[in-house]
């Protein structure tokens, strides 16, 4: 499955998808952080509104992509964990201790452009 | 209100997807918050996983059932993998021979209301969990 990742001026706006597999997300794993070369990003946002499970694998790779991205001097922001995925995660003992979160994509965003102090007009 | 009975062959990390997927289908189905419905799927997700991971290839069914606590789902998770040497230890957080967080089954335990473990060395695992409606 196709993760749709769109460049938004320094930004990249990566939004995953229901149904991701494990081969899935490793696959992206590694498009972010090639992609975060490619553009010289600054920040990635990923999106997992449509994320209606996050288990233990999901939310490694989480930690995993977002680290990767910080080893290359840039940000990432993981925005829209749903209320009833969060309270899973909570009961699984799952966190992501070190990685910003924000409510939606227009709180990631108003994060990231504070944080840089950039306009973004792609 | 009988959803029926549902078996996934789990034989790849695909598998793991669909048989959360049909887990929250019954679990709505069944009348289940969605609240309620996302832990479940969570559960499914976690159990398909250790079979993938542990033993490659197994089942999850999946079952509509009324109990004296009224209706619930059952998940059954089996393997015919190498089993669990020390289920105490398997069931500590944090414990984990694959590799992988070694939170799977204490979580899963934390998000159903009841659990249940069998494993024999070398013949295979069997974990079956329950949720009550609410």
């Amino acid at each position: 499955m196709e993760v749709p990742i769109l460049k938004q001026g320094a930004f990249l706006i990566a939004t995953f998808q229901a149904a991701l597999s494990d081969a899935d997300l490793n696959q992206l794993r590694m498009g972010l952080v090639q992609q975060v070369v490619k553009f010289r990003s600054r920040a990635v946002i990923v999106d997992v509104t449509a994320m209606d499970v996050m288990d233990s694998f999901a939310s490694r790779t989480l930690r995993e992509i977002a680290h990767m991205i910080r080893l290359r001097g840039a940000e990432t922001v993981i925005v829209g964990i749903q209320p009833e995925v969060a309270f899973a995660m909570v009961q699984l003992g799952l966190t992501l201790e070190g990685v910003a979160t924000a409510l939606d994509l227009e709180e990631g965003l108003a994060y990231l452009n504070e944080k840089f102090k950039i306009t973004n007009r792609g | 209100m009988s959803a029926g009975e549902i078996r996934v062959e789990i034989n790849s990390d695909q598998d793991i997807v669909i048989a959360r997927q049909k887990g929250r289908v019954m679990a709505n189905e069944l009348g289940f918050s969605s609240g309620d419905a996302t832990l479940i799927a969570t559960a499914i997700s976690e159990l398909a996983r250790n079979i993938v991971s542990y033993a490659r290839s197994g089942e999850i069914k999946l079952k509509g059932i009324n109990g004296s606590n009224g209706v619930g789902i059952m998940v059954v998770a089996s393997d015919a993998g190498p089993g669990i040497i020390d289920i105490r230890q398997a069931l500590r957080d944090g414990f984990s021979t694959s590799g992988s967080l070694g939170l799977g089954l204490p979580g899963v335990r934390r998000l159903m209301d009841e659990f249940e473990i069998t494993s024999q060395p070398g013949k295979g695992t069997m974990v079956a969990v329950k949720k009550w409606r609410q």
